[in-house]
């Protein structure tokens, strides 16, 4: 009773196991094979198109989460600090914080709530509408049309909008530390340009680049394969997978940046 | 003998547990519409499917000019597919772009033409599917029909060479159902395509078809013509037929083939003895009717004499249905041949001097007849005998044929 229980046990170890690595196999091959065709002609205006709905267009919903970071940030660290009698070195800690690690992640977060769980809906909907088994009746590469600009425009976008709430996050600290709380204002941007390097900036752009191509492929994946999910079909499956696409790209975004930290550290 | 376009050979495709092909033969020739009928569920679609690849059978090969599918290389199956359009059943259209940008759709991502000449090729295209006015808007705000139309658009914009319809008339009104099947078999004659068409549409569906296959449980139970169907006597095919043909006739109103059997049966038919009665073959012969003013004319000639018909012999006993595109059996029992004459002399003069002035008002009032066109019904007598079948008075009348009126335009739009 007890063997047949730990053989049971060991079987589901195993089966989940080999079902994650599965997929992890498919999702590198998706993304490789999404990634040569961005190259591919007719491209461009997808791509412009796909950098305005996931780039452009969260613009302002990152920019109002960096501002409040930011501001967050400055109080937080305001009040830690004066316990030091540091508090002059606020723009620099802020800055840090944010350039580093926070700008990165939350900007990553925010996309994927907002254009990646957008791009899994959209891509589950016309694989359950046989509308991706139109495109190839119509000899259109569904990966060529659907995924790469998504990967591309991701690509180009993450770092552009890290970069932007990186910056409205020290705004956001300038206005908490210096306008409401006092600090000086010129320690407050010469702590940020006299600590903040050239590697702490590598290491926001790498980040941001590894949440893109880990958001847009989960994000696209699993939408692409809507219809092999074996819990549920139509359109329930489509609101499984958009919701196992947030989840799944959250969990991989803060994996990631621990990886990708201990590298740069 | 002639090679198949497309051959499955002993195809089999399951789904779980379910088989829906099981050891499939059939064959499909260039430049023929073949019609594949059978009940919902029978894997209609799933065949289909795998004429275009969307599918791979289980078991089995199919067959493109007499090589197996797959054994091709990668690039000749792509060539091939090159020639192949598909029309979904549920249509299919991107919901995210206009009317005008799904049309556009393939011609834009698969060819390097101009943007002027796709404009050109699409426009062309909405035109032809009286889609001009709604060209702007995005499928969801048009009507399931419109969309039908759209997706026909879209399967045809690329001239292809073989063309998959899957139920392309559902959802249509008669009318347009008929227009739909007449533009089918008018392309096909145009631009020499061949179709493979999944459809209900009985019997409209047939007069355009070549070929008719009917599937079922999982196999092709029948291929032939459809003179050979409705002659082959078989409880599962006459079941099959009856359960899709209805009472009558949704065009004209009148018969549906299988309810004019059995009415003639009851009251001409073999063993009624002695019975008496007179049969009148009605014949529309449309010229350049289509060409001049479009496919939807002569399917409402054809609608305008049926309704004619069934008001004027309904109530003296006579019953009708259509046995061709424009062909229209009249039966009058207990009626004889010279009293059925005098009739038919009534009816002619009605129908010259009401029904075919109409048709001058509707050619003047589109403005479209630049070229003159003329439409001609003519009627044949016979008097059935006590052995004569269906096919047997169709000949018979058909002999007898003689003009009874004639709508003849000419340039200034009049008529003679």
């Amino acid at each position: 009773m007890q063997n047949n229980f730990v053989r049971v046990f060991v079987q589901d170890i195993g089966r989940k196991t080999l079902g994650i690595i599965n997929n992890l196999g498919a999702a590198s091959i998706f993304f490789s094979l999404a990634f040569v065709r961005i190259f591919r002609p007719k491209q461009v205006r997808e791509i412009i198109q796909q950098i305005y709905y996931i780039g452009a267009k969260s613009s302002t919903i990152v920019g109002l989460v960096g501002l409040f970071t930011g501001m967050v940030l400055g109080l937080q660290l305001y009040y830690t600090l004066t316990k030091f009698g540091s508090e002059g070195v606020l723009g620099s800690v802020v800055a840090l914080s944010l350039i580093r690690e926070l700008g990165p992640v939350l900007t990553a977060i925010m996309i994927t709530a907002r254009a990646g769980s957008a791009m899994t809906a959209e891509i589950g909907i016309l694989r359950i509408s046989e509308q991706i088994d139109a495109l190839y009746t119509m000899r259109i590469d569904s990966l060529r049309f659907l995924i790469s600009p998504r990967i591309a425009a991701a690509i180009i976008s993450f770092p552009l909008l890290t970069a932007l709430f990186d910056l409205i996050g020290i705004l956001g600290g300038y206005i908490t530390g210096v306008v409401l709380l006092g600090v000086n204002k010129g320690a407050y941007f010469y702590r940020i340009h006299s600590y903040v390097e050239f590697v702490d900036i590598k290491v926001g752009f790498v980040k941001a680049l590894v949440f893109s191509v880990l958001v847009s492929t989960i994000c696209c994946y699993q939408g692409y394969f809507t219809h092999l999910r074996k819990d549920s079909y139509g359109s329930k499956s489509v609101s499984i997978s958009t919701t196992s696409a947030v989840v799944l790209s959250c969990i991989m975004i803060l994996v990631a940046d621990y990886i990708v930290t201990s590298f740069f550290v | 003998m002639e090679t198949p376009l497309i051959e499955f050979r002993n195809v089999t495709k399951r789904f779980d547990e379910k088989t829906v092909l099981d050891r499939a033969n059939l064959s499909i020739y260039e430049n023929q519409i073949t019609t594949v009928i059978g009940k919902s569920g029978t894997g209609k679609s799933v065949l289909l499917k795998h004429i275009i690849g969307l599918l791979q059978p289980d078991e089995g090969s199919i067959v493109f000019r007499g090589i197996p599918v797959n054994e091709m290389k990668r690039g000749e199956w792509e060539k091939c597919r090159g020639q192949i359009s598909y029309m979904f059943q549920n249509n299919a259209l991107f919901d995210s772009l206009s009317v005008f940008e799904n049309v556009a759709l393939p011609l834009r991502q698969t060819t390097n033409l101009r943007k002027k000449e796709i404009i050109r090729k699409v426009l062309a295209r909405i035109e032809q599917m009286e889609l001009s006015d709604v060209a702007r808007k995005y499928p969801s705000e048009l009507s399931g029909g419109m969309q039908k139309r759209v997706a026909m658009a879209r399967a045809l914009v690329t001239d292809p060479a073989i063309v998959l319809f899957d139920e392309p008339t559902t959802g249509q009104d008669p009318i347009r159902k008929n227009i739909i099947l007449s533009m089918i078999a008018h392309y096909r004659k145009k631009f020499g395509f061949t179709a493979v068409l999944i459809s209900h549409d009985i019997p409209d569906v047939f007069f355009i078809s070549d070929r008719i296959l009917l599937l079922w449980e999982g196999n092709i139970a029948f291929h032939g013509t459809y003179d050979e169907l409705t002659r082959l006597k078989h409880p599962m095919i006459d079941e099959f037929l009856r359960s899709l043909e209805g009472l009558q006739d949704e065009l004209t109103g009148l018969l549906s083939k299988e309810m004019f059997r059995s009415r003639y049966l009851l009251t001409l038919g073999l063993g009624m003895g002695r019975a008496t009665g007179t049969a009148i073959l009605f014949n529309i012969q449309f010229d350049i009717l289509a060409e001049v003013l479009g496919p939807q004319s002569p399917i409402e000639v054809v609608k305008a004499l049926g309704e004619y018909v069934n008001t004027y012999f309904g109530p003296s006993g006579g019953f009708s249905a259509r046995h061709g595109r424009g062909m229209i059996l009249t039966v009058l029992p207990h009626i004889t041949p010279e009293e059925a004459e005098a009739s038919l002399q009534e009816f002619a003069r009605e129908l010259q001097e009401k029904a075919l002035p109409a048709i001058q008002a509707h050619t003047r009032g589109s403005g479209a007849a630049k070229e003159c066109f003329d439409i001609i019904v003519t009627a044949g007598m016979t008097e059935p005998g006590s052995d004569d079948d269906i096919d047997q008075i169709i000949e018979k009348a058909g002999k007898n044929q003689k003009i009874i009126a004639r709508y003849k335009c000419n340039k200034e739009g009049g008529s003679t």
